[in-house]
């Protein structure tokens, strides 16, 4: 107005730069029609009623969901940091560090008392105070005194209970103290700390002068893990960041409505398009508020949550501040912009909205781009993650996955608008429900990406964890008729002390057959390899071969089945520790070996304890094989048997029991955790759906007044919700499939498990029932006649 | 049968004389007041139609006063003249155009008598239709010449229906200004 | 013209050859009653004008009588049995078979072809996807909109849209035609194009119309006409 009576009076307007607050160019905004533009937005998401607030919740609470997402998995490597903090510092030299320390005041003598119950690990350690003022390991007040035990919160809860029985049992001891939260890995660890007064270095105790040493035996993570923790972090938060995506234009329907009322008024594209966006913001941000908060809340509860025997402390799930800022930048920002860039799309007019329709075909070749770039990434990684030490490219693989994974999302809209063109004929419900896909595939394919995603990363995710499983797991053999076998191994044995213990071993419920012998592996003069010696008396011996006619100062000899190796000819010198000569070998007879319970036979030499320099041996070991009953108890009484011989002996399951545990429990974690996905999923599905339902109001009443039965149209509604899920999810099994292939490459595992997607796949169609089933309602509620009414 | 002008003046006055005896004076201002507007009644028109009554029986002379004035008659209505203002309120005017001064005069008389202006509403508005309905016949079976000759009747026909259904939302409206 | 017999005011009972008919139907909305009383009668063949202002009850009338509405009270009668003692399968099933429904407007699914609309009454009642649409394509044919039997409503004309309407409504044969305000969004041309074939269509199939307007060009097009006001329905005689 003012510029143009200006203009009238001749005075000279400001025409060429443009910039005059009239004629400035449209589509060209300065900061403050930016400000003023997303103010107008905000306060339409808070002014709308109730059902404007509904529309804001949702997407705060969607927003909210991903954020709590994300901040967890920005705080994994917080987390590791300070689970390997802890554990180094309440390590104390069990390895070499300390064992040459002299006893001081301040000297304590550990050793490993770790065991297993119930397949969880305990951590548990021997102490002993070699003067009056010893060092303690974090979270321990006093080291105990002999026979006292200071444990664990959760220990301690587990020894009172009727299932901590036969535990207490075996830790035999009066429980004096807890451990504090600092000496813990997590708050439901269980560990104990037991006072001791026999033990001396060098017998299998070290001697400390401080705790906090770096555990010497520290290994570099298994490169397959490394590869399954790289491939379930990419996969479960790309579909979270979908979701976001999603979530952000919850009401869409609506806003547009609005969004054209606003340009009725002579708002223009662009303003309208700011507004839009000053809209997503204010869901945004209070999602990213709500997920703060759903962080904090959620980071209370990680404290009673164990998994795989882990725990984590509150205080050490924190995002790092770089990680942590992202997140809250980068979630309002690309609300924003995932706002203007699905407005784009969309011509807002002002009489209503105009989707720039009658769209021309998707075309394919640039879908293919991406995942062909992801093949083109992952193929040539072929077997680098095989075998140890193997190095893990995580940057490449982690691309190579968002970019497969990410093409799902590519593809699916081009898929579904193909398939769903094609269809035909059917039922009424059928026809209903494809003529709406073929009139806005878009919308359906863009809800279900995200539900895609999650289920072709799982698929992969599982077909890694079958392979990675089929290698770890050991077949099982025992079965209530056979028994279970146990191997036990420990250090620092004597004859006697295995003879008591085998004698032990044989007295305890569950025990059918224990065979144990004290062996040692010793260097031999003019050879690389070395021999095996068992000592034992010769009712022992008698066991491990066939020596009907054995006598004490005897020495035998079982020869290996290949090559010369393992029983040297008599004379041979036999090297101690130090390298000196400490024995020549005798003349032996050769006898056969008894195979054990597990296969196998001993072989070398077996000598009574008269004929060998046993105090010489180098390192001299107890080695035994049980078969007991093919029960938890009969194990855990054997564990009990062997920890209270000494606590630091080894206890093997013939069959690795825990990890297949270990594995079923992931594998039920990776599902639950698809699941979850596709409940948020699901749940935005639903959102869309009743939105859809609610713009539909009018025609539904017209459509039950032609006398159109209920069934009709909820069978509607589910086909539109099946159709572009199952085409999602048969596009995700093939991707899924074709990914995992590709990383089991990587290891140069054989593809196992081909069927593996199944569970998910059927995870996908609870989706499709539970979406129907919540948009049910609605639709009855949309159905009623009031739709018809004009006046 | 009777005789009804276009704009029935003589019912009008008759109705009038419903509420009470009036000498020709007080009627033709009565008229004036409420239905004249821009035609006021010529004193010569209320003497000849009052004649013209008496002659027919619809009303009396109820008494003469003394003065100068040509006519210082003062007529009430006969129970004839009651029956004869009935029929002609109940009974719906052939659907022609500018028909209103009419209608709103018998809604009016209606309402001033106490009768239900509602049920004349009514009846006219179902005339009004009959005729719309015959022509509507006529047009459907017509050239278009016909057509749009009936067409045009109709649309004017609808104009008064309308007139007739905005008149009848607002009898209670009206009814309380044409009797304070 | 013959006037039909004529029917007093409030006379709502099913007088013997009526084939809907109802009497004093109670319905209240909240606290607006937007029926109190009312009556209703048509027989076979007949074209009843619903008239009377906004408000007044018009449509609700007609959803009772259609059986989409449930009124609190009073009776619905098709063919002699009570509509609202039919549970609600059946109701939905005579709304298929028996009764036609056009209205004002957004009565098209949006997604399909005006010829899958048309055919859509057809198909719900169990007909083939074939034979309903070779019949809901004779309708669209006698209704002048064959042409546009291919596109969706939304690439048509109002006129042309109605049309389609009118033809899924007359399609599956029904024996009462409930028509809402189906001119209401049209121009004057096109509402009478509109009346014009859908009183020939039903007058030759023998359907009766329960035609609600406040049109009164359009309700012209009917045998008589019923005023509702106040919730109550007045029935006017075609003559005194």
């Amino acid at each position: 107005m003012s510029a143009g009576t200006a203009t009238r009076e001749g005075a000279p307007a400001p025409v060429e730069d443009g910039s005059g607050p009239g004629d400035r160019p449209a589509g060209r905004a300065r900061p403050a029609d930016w400000g003023r533009d997303l103010a107008m937005g905000a306060r339409f998401a808070t002014s709308g009623g109730r059902q404007g607030w509904t529309r804001t919740l949702l997407t705060a609470v969607g927003v909210a969901l991903g954020v709590a997402v994300l901040l967890l998995a920005a705080a994994v490597p917080q987390i590791a940091a300070a689970f390997d903090a802890r554990e180094e510092a309440r390590s104390g030299g069990l390895g070499t560090a300390g064992h040459y320390a002299e006893p001081t005041e301040k000297t304590v003598l550990t050793k490993n008392a770790n065991t297993h119950y119930r397949g969880t690990t305990l951590y548990g350690r021997l102490l002993q105070a070699d003067g009056s003022s010893p060092v303690r390991p974090p979270g321990l007040g006093e080291i105990p005194a002999a026979g006292e035990l200071v444990v664990s919160p959760a220990l301690k809860e587990l020894l009172e209970s009727p299932e901590g029985r036969a535990l207490a049992k075996r830790l035999d001891g009066r429980v004096t103290g807890t451990i504090e939260e600092d000496g813990l890995l997590g708050p439901a660890e269980l560990a104990f700390y037991k006072g001791a007064d026999d033990l001396s270095a060098g017998e299998g105790a070290d001697r400390v002068e401080e705790f906090g040493a770096p555990e010497s035996d520290e290994r570099p993570l298994d490169p397959a893990l490394v590869l399954l923790i790289v491939v379930a972090c990419t996969v479960l938060i790309m579909p979270v960041a979908v979701f976001i995506a999603t979530a952000v234009r919850f009401g869409g329907e609506q806003r547009d409505a609005r969004l054209a009322a606003l340009r009725l008024v002579g708002a223009d594209a662009a303003t309208t398009r700011r507004m839009a966006a000053g809209e997503a913001l204010v869901g945004a941000l209070l999602g990213v508020l709500l997920g703060g908060w759903f962080f904090l809340l959620g980071r209370v509860f990680v404290g009673r949550i164990e998994l795989f025997g882990f725990s984590v402390h509150p205080a050490d799930v924190a995002p790092s501040l770089g990680l942590g800022a992202l997140i809250v930048v980068a979630v309002p920002v690309t609300s924003v912009a995932v706002t203007i860039f699905a407005l784009r799309g969309v011509a807002i007019e002002p009489l209503g909205l105009v989707r720039k329709s009658e769209q021309r075909p998707r075309r394919l070749w640039w879908r293919l781009v991406p995942p062909a770039a992801g093949a083109a990434l992952l193929l040539p990684l072929a077997g680098s993650v095989a075998g140890e030490g193997a190095s893990v490219s995580g940057v490449q693989i982690t691309a190579a996955v968002v970019l497969l994974l990410g093409g799902v999302a590519l593809l699916l809209p081009w898929l579904v608008e193909r398939i769903v063109g094609w269809l035909r004929g059917g039922p009424v419900s059928w026809q209903l429900a494809t003529r709406r896909l073929q009139l806005s595939s878009g919308n359906a394919s863009r809800a279900v990406s995200g539900i895609t995603i999650a289920v072709a990363g799982a698929i992969a995710l599982q077909m890694l964890f079958s392979a990675v499983e089929a290698d770890q797991t050991v077949q099982d053999e025992s079965s209530a008729e056979k028994g279970s076998v146990v191997n036990i191994y420990g250090t620092h044995a004597t004859v006697g002390s295995a003879d008591t213990l085998t004698a032990q071993l044989r007295r305890t419920d569950g025990v059918r057959e224990a065979v144990g012998y004290l062996q040692a592996y010793q260097e031999v003069r003019g050879s690389d390899d070395g021999m095996t010696i068992a000592v034992g008396h010769c009712a022992t011996l008698r066991r491990i071969a066939r020596i009907d006619d054995c006598r004490e100062g005897e020495v035998y000899k079982v020869p290996p089945e290949e090559g010369e190796t393992g029983a040297p000819p008599a004379g041979t010198a036999v090297l101690g520790e130090d390298g000196k000569q400490i024995w020549r070998t005798p003349r032996a007879r050769t006898v056969e070996g008894i195979e054990g319970p597990e296969g196998g036979k001993l072989e070398g030499l077996l000598a009574t304890p008269s004929a060998v320099p046993v105090d010489a041996l180098d390192s001299p070991n107890y080695q035994a094989w049980v078969v007991t009953d093919h029960t938890a108890a009969a194990l855990e009484k054997l564990r009990t048997a062997v920890f209270r011989a000494d606590p630091a002996y080894n206890v093997f399951e013939r069959l690795d029991e825990e990890t297949s545990a270990e594995f079923v429990t992931i594998r039920r974690a990776v599902l639950a955790a698809a699941v979850a996905v596709l409940l948020l999923i699901g749940a935005s599905m639903a959102v869309s759906m009743v939105e859809q339902l609610r713009e539909r109001k009018r025609q539904l009443s017209v459509l039950v007044a032609f006398g159109t039965r209920r069934s009709t149209l909820s069978a509607s509604v589910l086909w539109q919700t099946a159709v572009p899920v199952v085409l999602g999810i048969g596009l995700a099994v093939v991707f899924g499939l074709g990914l995992g292939w590709g990383l089991l490459r990587l290891m140069k595992a054989p593809a196992g498990d081909w069927l593996v997607f199944l569970p998910v796949a059927g995870a996908g169609a609870g989706v499709i029932g539970l979406v129907t089933l919540v948009s049910l309602p609605f639709l009855w509620r949309m159905m009623r006649p009031d739709g018809l009414r004009t006046e | 049968m009777c005789i009804v002008s276009a704009m029935s003046i003589s019912h009008t006055l008759l109705g009038l004389l419903e509420s009470g005896p009036r000498h020709g004076y007080d009627l033709k201002r009565a008229f004036d007041e409420r239905f004249g507007h821009d035609r006021p009644l010529h004193y010569g028109q209320v003497y000849s139609t009052m004649s013209r009554l008496l002659k027919n029986g619809l009303v009396e002379v109820d008494g003469i006063e003394a003065g100068g004035g040509p006519d210082r008659k003062r007529y009430a209505i006969t129970d004839a003249g009651v029956t004869d203002v009935a029929g002609w309120l109940a009974r719906p005017e052939k659907p022609e155009p500018y028909l209103q001064s009419t209608l709103y005069t018998k809604v009016v008389l209606a309402l001033l008598t106490g009768r239900d202006a509602g049920d004349l509403l009514d009846g006219q508005r179902a005339e009004h239709l009959r005729l719309m309905r015959e022509l509507t016949k006529r047009k459907q079976g017509g050239d278009l010449a016909d057509q749009l000759i009936c067409d045009h009747a109709l649309f004017h026909l609808e104009a008064d229906l309308r007139w007739l259904e905005l008149t009848a939302a607002r009898l209670d409206k009206l009814a309380s200004e044409v009797r304070p | 013209m013959t006037a039909h017999a004529p029917a007093g005011p409030h006379d709502g009972g099913a007088g013997a050859g009526s084939l809907l008919a109802a009497s004093d139907l109670h319905k209240t909305y909240g606290s607006t009653a937007a029926l109190d009383g009312a009556g209703f009668e048509i027989r076979a063949g007949e074209i009843v004008a619903v008239m009377g202002p906004s408000g007044s009850g018009k449509s609700t009338l007609l959803h009772c009588l259609a059986g989409i509405v449930q009124p609190d009270s009073g009776t619905v009668t098709y063919r002699g049995e009570t509509l609202s003692r039919m549970p609600d399968a059946r109701r939905s099933a005579l709304r298929r078979r028996d009764f036609g429904f056009v209205f004002q407007f957004g009565q098209l699914v949006p997604e399909l072809s005006c010829l899958e609309n048309a055919a859509l009454p057809l198909r719900l009642s169990g007909l083939g996807r074939r034979e309903a649409e070779s019949r809901a394509s004779s309708w669209l044919e006698r209704l002048e909109v064959d042409d546009v039997r291919g596109q969706r409503p939304g690439q048509v004309s109002g006129g042309q849209g109605q049309r389609v309407a009118v033809a899924r409504a007359l399609a599956a044969g029904p024996s009462v035609l409930f028509a809402d305000e189906p001119t209401g969004a049209l121009d004057s041309l096109n509402g009478e194009r509109v009346m014009q074939l859908l009183t020939e269509a039903a007058r030759e199939t023998g359907a009766a119309v329960v035609l609600v307007t406040h049109e009164s060009r359009v309700a012209a097009y009917s045998d008589r006409e019923v005023v509702v006001r106040d919730g109550r329905a007045r029935s006017m005689a075609g003559a005194l």
